[in-house]
């Protein structure tokens, strides 16, 4: 995959756009879901998600092509989230949706004429839950569990996408599995 | 919990698969004898187990199509060359259509000397051919940048490109006789003559002769 992304690259270099395209094709539902789980909110995943890709195609020229791909991008993304989250305010919308959940808005949440069978809602519950507790953790803490426990990435992608020595990504990984143990213990 | 900090550390160290054979032996002995820490250990596998199991969710439709839209407008050349690559054909025809402009362009431009068909029987003075009085010419007459005088008789056509003509009362041309001035007639000129030529290439083409 990083050969191909590295032939696309080199097309966006020399100006095509198209080639951008195939790019974020290979890595949206990455970028999407790290997004989610960070902010916790479909809509301002997607908004800061997109900004993420728009933000690479911007800075490519400063992108090192013997460096993955991937770990950049989820680098600007992480950082675009952790942004976000230190100028969020809470609000809540009736229409916004409930977090871990898809299309589920809190108007569902007043009164629902369908109901959802038994073991979904349990699921949905449990979902929107884990999500809660993981969207409550210190955003340091919420980076690392977030890329190792969703993403799947090692604790060495994980350090440079950070750009945090191993040591810390250790400590904070410990620190959020720590927290979360609490936290979701009596679930 | 009464139980070393290290046993706590030697569980994350598990869990970030970093740990010594020794260490994982002796968490291993420590959890079969220690009940508090075997929930401890539970509760952090159950956490991540938790996480983990977030249903994996897709990037929304049109996601990609609107990164598209907002990007920074693109070179004008590479635009230009997609599009080249993608219709090959009207590339080609432009291309084509493009040449044979710049080629009549020069023709016309170039043909500055005075040239006419060669036939038998023809004055030459200066700049004016001359079909002389009682002589019959069998053939087409054309003539580039000079007059033509027809005294005579002319049995086929008669062109006059970028000269005049001058027709006497006793002259007599049994063919077409037109007179190509402008830059449009003598495209058009141009053209007949190249479709002419094409599809009767048999037939004896226009002998020039320049000074």
């Amino acid at each position: 995959m990083e050969t191909i992304v590295i032939s696309r690259i080199k097309q966006v270099l020399k100006g095509d756009q198209n080639a951008y395209g195939e790019i974020v094709e290979l890595y949206k539902d990455k970028i999407f879901q790290l997004c989610f789980r960070m902010l916790g909110n479909r809509h301002e995943a997607e908004d800061v998600a997109q900004e993420a890709f728009i933000r690479a195609y911007i800075n490519i020229h400063g992108f090192n092509q013997n460096k993955k791909f991937s770990s950049w991008i989820y680098r600007i993304a992480t950082n675009l989230c952790i942004d976000r989250i230190r100028k969020k305010k809470p609000d809540y919308f009736l229409d916004a949706e409930v977090p871990g959940t898809e299309g589920l808005t809190m108007y569902s949440q007043i009164a629902s004429e369908t109901d959802l069978p038994e073991d979904k809602l349990v699921r949905l519950e449990l979902q929107e839950n884990v999500q809660r507790e993981i969207s409550k953790l210190p955003e340091k803490y919420r980076a690392v569990i977030v890329l190792k426990y969703i993403e799947e990435l090692s604790l060495n992608e994980i350090s440079e996408i950070l750009d945090l020595p191993l040591g810390t990504v250790k400590t904070r990984m410990h620190r959020g599995r720590e927290t979360l143990r609490q936290r979701l213990k009596n679930l | 919990m009464s139980c070393p900090e290290k046993y706590i550390a030697y569980m994350h160290d598990f869990l970030d698969e970093d740990i010594s054979d020794e260490s994982e032996q002796e968490l291993r002995e420590h959890l079969q004898t220690c009940p508090a820490c075997e929930q401890h250990f539970k509760e952090l596998k159950k956490a991540i187990a938790f996480v983990q199991s977030t249903a994996h969710i897709k990037a929304p439709d049109h996601f990609t199509a609107g990164i598209m839209a907002n990007l920074p407008k693109e070179n004008k050349k590479i635009e230009v060359n997609r599009w080249l690559k993608n219709h090959p054909f009207l590339s080609a025809a432009s291309l084509f259509l493009l040449l044979m402009a710049g080629s009549l362009f020069t023709s016309w431009n170039q043909d500055e000397q005075f040239s006419f068909s060669k036939q038998p029987n023809l004055i030459v003075e200066n700049d004016t051919v001359i079909v002389p009085e009682g002589e019959v010419v069998t053939g087409d007459i054309v003539v580039r940048n000079g007059k033509l005088q027809i005294e005579g008789e002319v049995q086929g056509d008669v062109t006059v490109i970028n000269g005049e003509k001058y027709l006497a009362s006793a002259g007599n041309v049994t063919g077409e006789i037109s007179e190509v001035d402008e830059l449009f007639e003598w495209i058009w000129y141009q053209i007949k003559t190249v479709t002419k030529k094409t599809f009767n290439i048999n037939e004896d083409s226009e002998q020039s002769l320049q000074y």
